[in-house]
């Protein structure tokens, strides 16, 4: 067991463990995704943000464009302050919708951002106005039970 | 060492009071019967234990109290001889005996060579150079590690047990060495053994202890001449006298006539 | 119980309790005088390299193994489980996440500490024995510097890159089972992973696990050696305890740590 061949599977081992480590990071995890490309930020506001998390994906016509960067509560107004971390080969105009939106039934909960028709763009920092919330499941069987009551007293 | 008093258990020790004299150049032995005290003392000189009372001095410098950097210049300057050798398992002899020279020194390879070679040679074992210690026989290993203990040519070695286990031709060859080297390099030999008769046959001086302290002393004429039951017991090889042969125990037909019952 | 047995037992558990603080005590200081010396095991990289090798290299094989199989139970049993709920197609991320989070540094850990380990313990150990850690004080080498430092380092070096490798062949593994034998989809089982598993924090997490726990492994198994008693008896007890306190506090620390790491997710 002399030097060289030590330090040849010595070699071996280091960069065939950090190796590993990169493809980890690369093909399981997911470190080729936005968070290396440039990027700039939006904001949104919304009643209530129902099971939204953060890193949750910002899809537009299902594609991502973005990762929810931070949630925050705003103190004067009560609203959801979301923050948006998008790709910065994708612009939104004036007069995006951005809704909360569930995959599936059960899927995970993620922001879709529908375009409109205004030609200007938001830029970094710039405010998304149109928002919908998330539909609370206890809110919408209130509300049937309630509509259900008072179309029968109607009757 | 003046007046030196010892224990690994504070309450217990296992040196009491000794006072010891080692002339510069000269070959002293320290006898006496196993667990005595005698490897202790080695390490006291060396400076791995220290002593509760008393000075022990090497070369003028108190070994206590020596920093840190102190104890490491001393311990370049002595060399030690561990029972059985201690040789690193995991180099050959070569690499063993280059070990000192590699770390204390920046000689480059060729004189490092050179200079293993050299040591080696005067051990007799320059062609076994390649091999393990694994490999070598109990007096071989023995003289590697002397020649390992001479590498930096220190002022003063230290033999612990160097002729433990030995066929009675290593036994001549080690004894021989440790004399011939001795005067040659012009060291200070200080050796710990229970063997008697190799020790008569070359040391300059000898020191006897039993229990921690010191029996008896003198040179091997005075020695061999004495009169002193615990250095006769122990020259003649007597099973029974100062060192008595039965561990202390209750007296014998007490314990039968309690068995029987 | 008659009151003198009664009070042997306490004194006992207090001598003993005083024992064992005193060692870790011991432990400790041992501990920053490895770290005071390490310098060396770098200027000195041969020898750490060395150790890299015998700790590494040498698990090379029962860690890719283990992982592999151990991917493969994954596989079994997890797509097992989601296809009750529907969800085989979630077998990727399932697999991915409980490998790099947990079971990679964990398991490789555990297999490190008893093969490693447990070597490095008994190696000091008989070095201590046969009186060559003192053969070398007296030669004015610190064994610390010379044999301690580097077997740690090489350790703390070996883990992360033995547990990366665990979590690599136990995907694979269960890539092999899920996709080839059972019939998961390819693209979904790589694509609901990657979605699923982030660099940061599962990925950049497991690293961190890892190294902690290649640190306990090391730091006890040199520790052991060096205190070892220098007998047959005393080696053999030593590597014992490498081997068990090195695997406890592999658990331990693994809860304490996910508590702190994945505190936040699942939640909003």
């Amino acid at each position: 067991m002399n030097k060289a061949t030590i330090d040849l599977w010595v070699g071996i081992f280091v960069t065939i463990g950090l190796g590993a480590i990169v493809f980890l990071a690369l093909k399981v995890g997911n470190l080729t995704s936005i968070e290396t490309k440039p990027t700039y930020r939006l904001d949104a506001s919304f009643d209530n943000i129902g099971g939204l998390k953060l890193r949750a994906p910002v899809k537009a016509a299902g594609v991502i464009v973005g990762r929810v960067e931070s949630v925050k509560l705003d103190n004067k107004t009560y609203e959801a302050v979301v923050s948006l971390r998008m790709d910065n080969g994708y612009q939104f105009s004036k007069d995006t919708i951005a809704s909360i939106l569930t995959s599936g039934l059960l899927g995970e909960v993620y922001i879709g951002l529908e375009a409109g028709g205004d030609p200007v763009m938001l830029a970094d920092g710039g405010r998304i106005s149109k928002t919908q919330s998330a539909v609370v499941l206890e809110k919408l069987i209130g509300q049937f039970l309630f509509d259900k009551a008072s179309s029968g007293s109607a009757k | 060492m003046t007046d030196v008093t010892f224990g690994y258990d504070r309450r217990r020790p296992v040196l009491r009071g000794i006072n010891m004299a080692i002339p510069r150049g000269k070959v002293v032995a320290i006898m006496g019967g196993s667990g005595c005290g005698k490897t202790t003392m080695l390490r006291l000189i060396g400076g791995q234990l220290r002593q509760q009372t008393g000075k022990v001095l090497v070369d003028g410098q108190s070994v206590k109290d020596l920093s840190r950097d102190g104890l490491y210049a001393l311990r370049r300057r002595v060399g030690m001889l561990f029972q059985f050798g201690a040789l690193f398992t995991d180099m050959t002899v070569y690499e063993n005996v280059a070990f000192p020279m590699r770390e204390h020194t920046d000689l480059d390879d060729a004189l490092i060579r050179d200079l293993v070679l050299m040591k080696l040679n005067a051990v007799g074992l320059r062609g076994a150079a390649q091999l393990r210690p694994a490999e070598l026989s109990g007096g071989m290993a023995r003289r590697v590690a002397l020649a390992r203990a001479i590498a930096l040519d220190p002022m003063l070695v230290m033999y612990d047990e160097p002729f433990a286990g030995l066929d009675p031709i290593s036994l001549g060859v080690v004894g021989q060495l440790i004399r011939t080297l001795n005067d040659a390099l012009g060291i200070t030999s200080v050796v710990v053994t229970h063997d008697v008769y190799e020790s008569l046959k070359m040391v300059d001086y000898l020191y006897f202890v039993s229990e921690g302290r010191i029996i008896s002393q003198g040179t091997p004429e005075e020695v061999r001449n004495s009169t002193d039951p615990f250095v006769r017991q122990f020259v003649d090889g007597q099973p029974d006298g100062p060192v008595p042969f039965h561990y202390p125990a209750r007296p014998y037909a007490e314990e039968l006539a309690v068995r029987a019952r | 119980m008659p009151a003198s047995t009664l009070a042997r037992g306490v004194r006992r558990i207090g001598a003993g309790t005083i024992r064992a603080v005193s060692r870790a005590g011991f432990a400790t200081r041992f501990f920053l005088l490895v770290l005071r010396h390490s310098p060396s095991a770098f200027h000195r990289l041969q020898l750490t390299a060395r150790e890299i090798y015998f700790a590494g290299v040498l698990s090379l094989v029962v860690i890719m193994v283990s992982g592999l199989f151990v991917g493969m139970v994954l596989g079994l049993q997890g797509y097992d489980a989601l296809n009750k709920y529907g969800a085989g197609d979630s077998l990727g991320i399932f697999v991915g996440l409980s490998l790099v989070r947990e079971l990679g540094p964990v398991v490789a850990g555990l297999l490190f500490a008893s093969r490693a380990g447990s070597a490095i313990t008994a190696e000091i150990g008989l070095m201590k024995t046969t009186e060559q850690l003192s053969a070398m004080e007296m030669m004015a080498v610190d064994p610390l510097a010379r044999i301690v430092a580097p077997r740690f380092w090489g350790g703390v070096i070996s883990m992360p890159l033995l547990a990366a490798l665990f979590s690599v062949m136990g995907v694979f593994g269960a890539y092999l089972v899920g996709v080839r034998l059972i019939g998961v989809d390819n693209g979904t089982f790589w694509g609901n992973m990657q979605a699923g598993i982030g660099f940061w924090p599962d990925v950049t997490n497991g690293i961190i696990k890892s190294l902690v726990f290649g640190i306990a492994v090391s730091l006890i198994a040199v520790f052991e050696g060096y205190d070892a008693n220098p007998t047959a008896e005393g080696v053999s007890a030593a590597t014992t305890r490498t081997v068990v306190g090195g695997s406890l506090a592999i658990l331990a620390l693994d809860f304490v740590l996910t508590v702190f790491m994945f505190r936040g997710l699942g939640s909003g």
